[in-house]
């Protein structure tokens, strides 16, 4: 059984691009994992959806200008995170006004691929990820996004503990709760960013809400929640494509199905062997 | 050195005038109980006390100087719990996200802060909701969760607000014990609001009323009277005394209890999802 599985594993890792798939999975899943802790504490998630989606108008818009989708990318997210964290409060509940918006930003994509020829294939990669097409030039890129996501978060990550657990305190206490969200938000744009190169835009949530969603139900402490959440997200990665790579189905697919797996195992409580507290009696 | 010290103060909720020309002042080791209908203002005076509402008009001073936003002497327990219903993280990491949860850098908890909290929380009677995630407390034992971080820390002035919500009533009694002889046994100086004056008469030195934008700060039997509470509450207001009691009617119904279930109510609605 070892000797197989070593050799299976080796036979995959002869091929240069998944040797890249697989570095660029486990960067961008790191730091969806990491970042994607603090979206779910923070419940936030949608935030995470719709700048993935403000992405994509940013992505397509690169491409028709001759720069490579990830800068667009970046931009957009950035600018759009800002945006939200400066609007705060008055964007809260305005789900309509945030949905109209994402199917501008959706519909400003498709103009932008339509002036772009080789349509299909770019929408495809943009929306539903091509991490078997990165290449050693992608990895640096991801590596540097994730060396100033991660250090970012790490500049912020008490305040932003605070902040999000309790913030009428945190105010009070001098947390500036407002460049907090900003900067949070920010830090999320950077981290859509790197996993919409893995997943795509349409399949963030797999990395950045699955698995901190999955760590949160089995441990309830900020640290083990946070490894657990980055590890989870490497494993569901790795594992979706080497999934992928033996039954020819796509990667992001394969990811998606392993991230859906371990979040509703972890509700119904089979993965902790233990009955999840909000189906127990009396509570 | 007074606590608290308010000269002429006018305070303003966006548009809405909240508490109009008030002077008082409070002094150290001072157990206040803080009263008033809803909306009269007890929220906001203590917003005000933190820094986090500038005076319109007047002055506010806190241990001799400006209220400003972090001061480390003050703690505090906010009534308003945006507290995410299924938060899954346990207790002991959500106090500790309060220690000194301004600074920057990357969270750490030090030995001897684990040992604070789990002194603290021993002190209310929680210990085991060190470990328990949030989403699975009832509102009590959140609240519980609450008064041991606002007492930690070494604060020299505690501000309460509401902290008997949620709790059933015996438990209620043992909270105000608790905080007095807490705050007595280090001389601190406590705000407590409520909605029901009887249960904090045997713990407080003064109460403060508040209402109508006015506010009214003395002992039970110079405060607690009809003239004084018919002009904060804006109505005929009867005070009936009877066997160590205290009971304030409008019209022979008993407001604080009208409040009160109205503030159950309003309880239910918000924290009993979990």
């Amino acid at each position: 059984m070892t000797t197989v599985t070593t050799t299976i594993i080796t036979t995959m890792l002869d091929y240069d691009f998944m040797r890249n798939a697989f570095v660029a999975a486990g960067i961008a899943a790191v730091v969806s994992g990491l970042v994607g802790y603090f979206l779910v504490l923070r419940g936030q998630s949608f935030a995470g959806h719709a700048l993935s989606h403000i992405g994509f108008a940013g992505a397509t818009g690169a491409v028709l200008i001759g720069v490579a989708p990830i800068w667009g990318l970046v931009a957009f997210t950035v600018a759009a995170g800002i945006i939200m964290g400066v609007l705060g409060e008055r964007l809260s509940g305005r789900d309509v006004a945030i949905g109209v918006v994402l199917a501008l930003a959706l519909g400003f994509g498709l103009l932008f691929l339509h002036y772009y020829t080789a349509f299909a294939a770019q929408a495809t990669a943009l929306l539903f990820g091509n991490v078997l097409a990165v290449d050693h030039g992608m990895i640096w890129t991801l590596l540097g996004l994730a060396a100033v996501t991660l250090a970012a978060l790490a500049v912020i990550m008490r305040p932003l503990v605070f902040a999000s657990l309790q913030p009428e305190l945190a105010e009070a206490k001098g947390v500036p709760l407002r460049f907090i969200s900003i900067a949070f938000l920010t830090v999320v744009a950077l981290a859509v960013s790197q996993s919409v190169q893995v997943v795509g835009i349409l399949l963030v949530f797999s990395l950045m809400v699955g698995p901190p969603a999955t760590a949160q139900q089995l441990v309830t402490g900020l640290w083990s929640g946070l490894i657990l959440s980055a590890g989870l997200a490497v494993a569901e990665a790795w594992l979706g494509i080497a999934v992928a790579y033996y039954t020819d189905w796509p990667v992001s697919f394969c990811i998606a199905v392993l991230s859906a797996l371990g979040y509703f195992l972890s509700r119904t409580g089979w993965l902790a062997g233990r009955t999840a507290p909000h189906l127990r009696p009396g509570t | 050195m007074n606590v608290i010290e308010l000269e002429h103060a006018t305070f303003n909720v966006g548009n809405r005038n909240v508490l109009a020309d008030i002077s008082l002042t409070i002094k150290p080791g001072e157990f206040v109980g803080v009263l008033g209908p809803n909306g009269a203002g007890k929220t906001t005076l203590m917003r005000a006390i933190l820094g986090l509402l500038p005076p319109a008009a007047g002055d506010i001073r806190v241990f001799g100087r400006a209220a400003r936003r972090g001061n480390p002497a003050i703690g505090y327990l906010a009534q308003v719990r945006t507290m995410l219903p299924d938060l899954r993280v346990r207790g002991i990491d959500f106090i500790a996200s309060s220690l000194h949860g301004e600074r920057w850098g990357v969270p750490s908890l030090r030995e001897a802060d684990r040992r604070k909290i789990g002194t603290m929380l021993a002190e209310v009677g929680a210990r085991e909701l060190a470990e328990r995630p949030l989403s699975d407390m009832s509102g009590g034992e959140r609240q519980r969760l609450l008064l041991a971080q606002a007492l930690l820390g070494e604060p020299r002035l505690i501000l309460l607000d509401e902290p008997l919500i949620s709790l059933d009533y015996h438990y209620q009694e043992a909270v105000i014990d608790l905080v007095r002889r807490f705050a007595r046994d280090r001389n601190i100086t406590v705000l407590f609001s409520a909605h029901e004056l009887n249960q904090l008469i045997g713990a407080l030195d003064r109460v403060l009323y508040l209402g109508n934008g006015h506010a009214a700060l003395g002992t039970v039997e110079e405060v607690v009277t009809a003239p004084v509470l018919s002009r904060l509450y804006g109505t005929e207001i009867d005070v009936v005394r009877a066997d160590g009691h205290v009971f304030v009617l409008s019209r022979g119904r008993d407001v604080e209890r009208t409040d009160h279930l109205h503030d159950h109510g309003h309880d239910h609605d918000h924290h009993h999802h979990a």
